[in-house]
């Protein structure tokens, strides 16, 4: 099975603002594809999953994703849907990780309680 | 239109802050996701690919001009600028935060709107004819048939947790624009020879991975009866349907498992068991209630009016385009004098369905000064306005010219069903949304498409068939082959009272190759039908699948 | 496995419990366990000696035992009707208006939603029954 293993990172939705997000080196969370930590083998995905799995309080649903890495060995998605939730709706170049301002939908300090 | 009663204020008020606790709860760990998500989904909020999205109910799809200047200001407030209005006469706001939700619902209540079961295994939001209380062709208006049941369905103690989700439409009128056959239960009224009001009741219609086509349990059911024997479906259904595999748990799987006979004398036992219930049925009609829900949706006053408008006639002999747009985009009005509007979400190279919040404030304004402050939503993912003058329609017009919303292509094929696809939805396999764009641009012409007529594309990302592909004349399935997307057409669906599912024309094609295999496809329907009064549906039953496969795979 | 009332939770009551082949014309007072694919009918000529009826939720989105309730109800049963296994607090009320007069849940559970998130009375509650009753009435016992 570990020879068929491909790169792969843990993709999950952020619990709060719903954004796509990847799990870091350090077991955090990052919106940035680039910053992901990349799994080799099976058990170092496995390793990130368990990292994943008791941090219900800040993402939704995390999975192994499979991608490809450039010559920087930084990672870029296989398949066409982790395309699109790198970027976001191909129909609305203005909206998502794609848009000039991404960022602005960082949860505002001052958005309070639910 | 309906207003709430003090149980309506209290309930809807009650729930939010019951979700309020809930996010809390989950955030702070009394609820696990699993426990969250069925929660939440039944306040309407699901995770797509990019975020939350909150799917707001429209019921019955009738809405006043307060109501859509709310929804403009949640997409201004707390989305992206725009809304996108759905086949289940919902919007759905694809930009939210879950933090913002809470408050969101409390701008919905304050003018008597929710997001109560619009997703989730429980009885959704209740869809009616959009031109309910309008056609001239209507025996009865649906709505309080169908608000009567948004009451009795709304956190129904027994069925909040059904095996699967749980659709009903409800149409008054013989031209089922309410696509009744193809829902879990749809009623529709009518009389019988004693000439008393009830209902047809038909179950087990739905699309998804397999598509059905209702069937008839009971021929007439009195009106008083109604929820007592749709109690009594429910609760066959919750005990009985399936609950070892997802896409079997539907009720149109009961009924073809048990047959329509032996669910039929099931539901009859369990509807008697009810009716001889100690004290009667615990739903027996509230003839108050119903009376209260019935004057809400008197007729308005309308002018007495000559049928024919010398204003409109006289602007229409002046400008091409206000005919053109008359003659597509107005339907019969029961009163003289009178039209129904379609504003067709449908702008060339525009997502259908999609309306921004300036678009949004438009049709509230022009719903207030000319539709007696009504708007509907269709399950073509278009606006009406239902009670207009035709005196007043030359005004609409160029009010909508303005807004970018005056597409004259009401029912043509460029008046496209799609669903959001991959482009959003965490389930697609594929994208829909451009496919639909790139056809609009093919057709853009109003001249070729009034000359191609009635003629229905639906478009769904996924086998789950949000996007009706099954009952389009065209259906066009988005799906995934060797890790690209390609797309399965069907041919000779109907989504009428004539419903038929449609047939796979073959194997599927990529993104390209759908825009020229449906000009072919058009053209040899052009060469072959009789003459301009023949549809291509007419054309497809009287000629049959192989001249259009052939087209289709011309290339 | 604490068992759960509208007056909060209360410790297990270890309840001796018979299926429907156990119970016999001359079987004495007894609790029933009854499977969600259980043939209610069979129940009612046991109504009298049953203190109990259990119905297993094997998970909370599992809502049989829902319908269950109300049948059982409108046969006529008047005994104790427990919902146990996966319940979760915002179900409470809707168990109790589907007839059933206590929830029995797990001790992880337990733990993990406390007594109060149980108990609390200000559920959403169905507003057409309110309307109905003018107020919160339950068909139960
Ligand atoms: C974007 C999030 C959405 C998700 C996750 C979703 C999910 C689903 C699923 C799983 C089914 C299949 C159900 C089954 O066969 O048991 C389905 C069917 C359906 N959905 Fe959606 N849907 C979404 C959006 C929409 C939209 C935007 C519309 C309206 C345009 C819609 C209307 C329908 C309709 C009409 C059906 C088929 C009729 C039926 O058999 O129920 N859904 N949806
Ligand atoms: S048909 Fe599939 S892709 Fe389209 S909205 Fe439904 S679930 Fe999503």
């Amino acid at each position: 099975m570990a020879r068929n293993f491909k790169p792969s990172i843990v993709s999950a939705n952020d619990l709060h603002i719903g954004d796509v997000v990847y799990m870091n080196s350090g077991g955090g969370w990052t919106r940035k594809l680039a910053e992901a930590a990349i799994a080799h083998t099976a058990e170092e995905g496995e390793t990130l999953m368990a990292r994943a799995a008791p941090q219900q309080a800040k993402v939704v649903g995390p999975y192994l994703a499979d991608v490809a890495l450039d010559d920087d060995g930084r990672p870029f998605p296989t398949h066409f849907r982790e395309r699109f939730r790198t970027r976001g709706p191909s129909t609305r170049p203005d909206l998502g990780k794609q848009s000039a301002n991404p960022e602005r939908r960082e949860p505002l300090a001052a958005s309070g309680g639910i | 239109m309906y207003r709430y009663d003090e149980f309506d204020h209290d309930y809807v008020r009650a729930r939010v802050s019951e979700f309020r606790d809930q996010t809390q709860r989950r955030i702070d760990g009394a609820l696990t996701e699993d426990e969250y998500k069925p929660l939440r989904l039944q306040n309407g909020l699901y995770l797509q690919l990019h975020a939350y999205m909150l799917r707001v109910a429209i019921p019955y799809g009738t809405l006043n001009s307060r109501q859509m200047r709310t929804l403009a200001m949640i997409a201004e407030r707390w989305d992206e600028g725009y809304g996108h209005f759905t086949t289940r006469q919902n919007i759905q706001y694809n930009w939210t935060r879950l933090t913002d939700v809470g408050d969101i619902l409390d701008a919905l209540a304050d003018v008597e709107m929710h997001a109560i079961q619009t997703s989730g295994n429980c009885i959704r939001n209740v869809t009616a004819d959009h031109f309910a209380g309008a056609a001239a062709d209507e025996i009865e208006d649906p709505r309080p048939t169908a608000e009567l049941i948004r009451q009795w369905s709304t956190a129904h103690p027994e069925f909040a947790f059904l095996p699967r989700k749980f659709k009903v439409a409800v149409t008054g009128s013989p031209n089922d624009r309410a696509v009744t056959k193809a829902h879990d239960i749809g009623l529709r009224m009518l009389r019988n020879a004693a000439g008393e009001a009830g209902y047809e009741v038909i179950v087990g219609g739905g699309l998804g991975r397999t598509p059905m086509i209702g069937k008839v349990i009971r021929d007439f059911l009195p009106k008083d009866d109604l929820l007592p024997y749709l109690e009594a479906i429910l609760r066959v259904y919750n005990l009985h349907g399936r609950r070892d595999n997802k896409y079997k748990a539907r009720i149109k799987i009961l009924v073809h498992e048990t047959g329509i006979e032996d669910m039929r004398a099931q539901v009859e036992a369990e509807f008697e068991r009810q009716m001889h219930e100690e004290g009667g049925p615990l739903v027996a009609p509230d003839p108050v209630q119903v009376a209260r829900i019935e004057s809400y949706f008197a007729p308005p006053a309308f002018e007495v009016l000559p049928d024919r408008s010398e204003t409109l006639e006289v602007a229409m002999a002046n400008d091409a385009a206000l005919k053109t747009w008359v003659e597509n985009n107005t339907s019969d009005h029961r009163a003289s004098g009178h039209a129904i509007v379609t504003v067709a979400i449908k702008g060339t190279g525009e997502a259908p369905g999609d309306a921004t919040t300036a678009q949004m404030r438009v049709l509230a304004t022009l719903g207030e000064r000319y539709s007696h402050d009504e708007l509907r939503i269709s399950h073509e993912q278009n606006v009406i306005l239902p009670h207009v003058r035709k005196d007043d329609l030359p005004a609409i017009f160029s009010a909508l010219r303005k807004a970018g919303l005056a597409s004259a292509n009401a029912g043509l094929i460029t008046d496209i069903i799609a669903c959001p696809g991959l482009d959003y939805c965490a389930l697609a396999t594929a994208r829909s949304i451009p496919v639909a764009q790139d056809l609009s641009r093919r057709f853009a012409a109003p001249e070729r498409a009034a000359a191609i007529g009635n003629f229905t594309i639906k478009i769904s990302g996924c086998i789950n068939a949000c996007g009706h592909h099954h009952v389009g004349h065209v259906g066009i399935l988005g799906l995934e082959k060797s890790g690209i997307e390609n797309y399965q057409i069907t041919l000779g669906g109907d989504h009428t009272e004539t419903m038929a599912v449609g047939e796979r024309a073959g194997p599927g094609i990529s993104a390209e190759e759908v825009g020229p295999a449906i000009e072919r496809l058009v053209d040899a329907y052009l060469d072959t039908r009789v003459d301009e009064t023949e549809r291509f549906i007419d054309t497809y039953r009287r000629i049959g699948a192989e001249p259009f496969r052939q087209a289709l795979y011309a290339a | 496995m604490p068992i759960i009332t509208d007056t909060g939770f209360a410790p297990d009551d270890d309840l001796a419990l018979l299926c429907l082949d156990d119970l016999t014309d001359s079987t004495g007072q007894a609790a029933l366990d009854l499977p969600l694919d259980a043939d209610p009918d069979a129940v009612p000529r046991h109504f009298d000696r049953l203190t109990h009826i259990v119905i297993p939720f094997p998970g909370f989105a599992d809502g049989r035992g829902f319908s269950l309730a109300r049948r059982l109800r409108a046969l006529g049963y008047r005994g104790r009707l427990r919902a146990a296994g996966h319940l979760i607090p915002d179900q409470y009320a809707f168990a109790r208006f589907c007839g059933f007069d206590e929830v029995q849940i797990s001790s992880e559970q337990a733990d993990r939603q406390a007594e109060s998130q149980w108990t609390i009375h200000t559920r959403a509650l169905p507003p057409f029954l309110r309307r109905r009753t003018g107020g919160w009435t339950q068909p139960a016992t």
